[in-house]
């Protein structure tokens, strides 16, 4: 058993991810049979190999600082969920008693 | 006139040049026949008949006013639902993003706009490009125009179905592990994952940002080669867009010769899950490409059978960051916002009433690889076998100038066959997956139907970065042997629906 439905549950707390217990159950199944095989890359990740983040070997690519036009507040906020005044409006952050 | 949407790309393009037939006519002919067929093969998700309409006039316009046009104005296209376009209803094909219009232009729609190309209508696919069959969409599965009861492949089976379906000439896929070319082999058509930094990603929603690539789908490589001149070059908005000129990929594909050419066949892409049909009909491709004057050669690339594990260690880990910006607070669904329930406990609830299972079973799983006291037994070495498959490819092709394989080891599947079993679906990627892990390009084109099942079957041909010319090259010369031998493009022969 690679991963327990508990770590799952872990997972999905870390993922905020609110799952209900039978989704829980079913994912641990699948991530524990997923994780079986993909655990094979340990067979040929030898230490001496470099790892590869990315396919295209470039750092800081830079670009000139100029204006540019960008998004006015109308259209910033014309997605959003909730808004006050020029801003995205969002649940309560703080508990009542902090 | 003859029936418009049985014209490939140049063809129509040349008409419309010519004023034999105005854009507007062409575009609303293809929009009758999404409107009268779609229903059946749910290549759509959002048909923007106003929109399109008004690009064709306008290019219409340019031409009486005697101002010359590029080489697809006027040529309608289908867009994967992944690319932003201003205004028009974006999605990926998940309930998270239902409703969203876009503030702004994917730098793929912008050159399509300067280009003259009209844009009918966004793609459905896997949602968040998450999947081989469409069948994770949240807005239902596409069909595959060549059977019904079978998928179009995926995630970019709305796109590929479009085309082979004549709702368009042309179509923009992204291909992550295979988006593009497995569901071009299982429809029968051509589709391109271009270098990795060929196109730009600017608007493109990220799956996986180190793997991800938009490229063309068509009915012919001539007409893939085109849509990939437009779409190519650099673009200062995407950091990891290559600065360097654009291959001569619509040169290649008029030239379309490969005598001398070095050819090889990967070894490991073959046997154990490959239908007997698709390996007949790729080794068929294989001795015509050696009657048509290519020097083919075996070629062992011994870490290709690890690229899937490695691939789905690496995807996840990026999925799972990258979907953390779908937190319910600037766009997209907001669900339990009543003024007690907490800003992580909405955006818990949001992302579980949002994401579908695929998604929801990839930032788990890139979660748990990514974690600490896990990262170096997954993630660190799922990298290192990134390193190992792209050392495979140069060696590769140090002895030949192109490798090829079947595109998918098995053709069209059944949906609801592979949908609750992720391993199966995955291991429909296990031929195209290599190439994302290396960033070179590839192209998956008909070699034609199975005997087993007459469903057609796809052939991939792989480059080196910066060669996607080569594939056109190889793409365009077994094209025209193969119209030849059987009189028609492969894709004349899908059902009228």
């Amino acid at each position: 058993m690679a991963i327990t439905r508990a770590e799952v549950a872990h997972l999905a707390r870390l993922s905020r991810l609110a799952l209900g217990d039978d989704e829980l159950d079913h994912l641990a199944g699948q991530l524990d049979q997923i994780l079986g095989a993909v655990a094979r890359v340990g067979e040929v990740a030898a230490a001496d190999i470099p790892p590869t983040s990315h396919a295209l070997p470039l750092t800081n690519v830079m670009r000139p600082d100029d204006n540019r036009p960008c998004l006015d507040p109308a259209e910033a906020l014309a997605a959003a969920p909730a808004t006050e005044g020029q801003r995205f409006r969002v649940p309560r952050i703080l508990d009542e008693d902090a | 006139m003859a029936d418009l949407t049985r014209l490939g790309a140049a063809d129509l393009a040349a008409l419309i040049a010519a004023g034999e037939a105005s854009a507007v006519e062409v575009t609303q002919a293809h929009l009758d026949r999404v409107d009268a067929v779609d229903e059946s093969v749910h290549a759509f998700l959002h048909v923007d008949h106003d929109g399109a309409l008004a690009a064709a006039g306008d290019v219409d316009a340019q031409r009486s006013r005697g101002e010359p046009l590029g080489p697809l104005a006027g040529v309608p296209l289908a867009l994967k639902d992944v690319l932003t376009q201003h205004g028009v209803p974006t999605t990926c094909g998940s309930r998270i993003l239902d409703g969203w219009r876009p503030p702004y232009d994917a730098t793929v729609v912008s050159r399509l706009r300067a280009a003259g190309v009209v844009i009918l209508g966004k793609t459905n696919m896997d949602e968040f490009a998450m999947g081989s069959s469409t069948e994770h969409s949240a807005f239902g599965p596409t069909r595959n125009p060549w059977d019904l009861e079978r998928a179009p492949g995926g995630s970019g089976g709305g796109s590929a179905a479009a085309v082979a379906a004549h709702f368009a000439p042309l179509a923009i896929g992204t291909d992550t592990g295979g988006s593009i070319r497995q569901p071009a082999a299982l429809t029968g058509t051509v589709g391109v994952k271009p270098t990795y930094g060929g196109v730009s990603r600017y608007g493109l929603v990220a799956c996986a940002s180190s793997l991800d690539q938009a490229g063309p789908c068509a009915r012919s490589v001539l007409d893939a080669a085109l849509l990939h001149e437009v779409i190519a070059g650099h673009d200062p908005m995407d950091a990891t867009s290559i600065d360097a000129p654009v291959p001569p990929v619509v040169a290649a594909a008029r030239a379309g010769d490969v005598r001398d050419l070095r050819v090889g066949v990967v070894r490991e892409l073959s046997g154990e899950g490959y239908h007997p049909g698709v390996e007949q009909r790729f080794h068929e491709a294989v001795e015509l490409l050696k009657e048509l004057g290519a020097q083919v050669h075996e070629v062992s690339c011994p870490h290709f059978p690890y690229g899937l594990a490695a691939y789905y260690l690496i995807l996840p880990s990026e999925v799972s960051s990258n979907l953390a910006r779908f937190d319910a607070m600037r766009y997209g669904l907001r669900v339990d916002d009543d003024g007690t329930t907490s800003a992580e406990e909405v955006m818990a609830r949001t992302r579980a009433a949002g994401f579908g299972p695929e998604v929801k079973r990839r930032v788990i799983l890139g979660t748990y690889a990514l974690s600490s006291g896990y990262y170096d037994a997954y993630y660190g070495q799922a990298q290192k076998v990134r390193t190992l498959i792209s050392r495979d490819f140069a060696a590769a092709f140090e002895q030949v100038d192109v490798l090829v394989s079947p595109t998918a080891p098995t053709t069209a599947f059944r949906l609801g066959e592979r949908v609750d079993d992720p391993m199966a679906m995955y291991l429909n990627d296990v031929c195209t997956i290599p190439t994302n892990l290396a960033g070179n390009a590839a192209m998956s084109l008909p070699c034609g139907l199975s005997p087993d099942d007459g469903l057609p079957v796809g052939l991939q041909v792989m480059a080196p970065a910066l060669a996607d010319d080569r594939l056109y090259r190889v793409g365009a010369a077994l094209e025209a042997a193969y119209i030849d031998a059987w009189g028609n493009p492969l894709t004349e022969e899908v059902p009228q629906l």
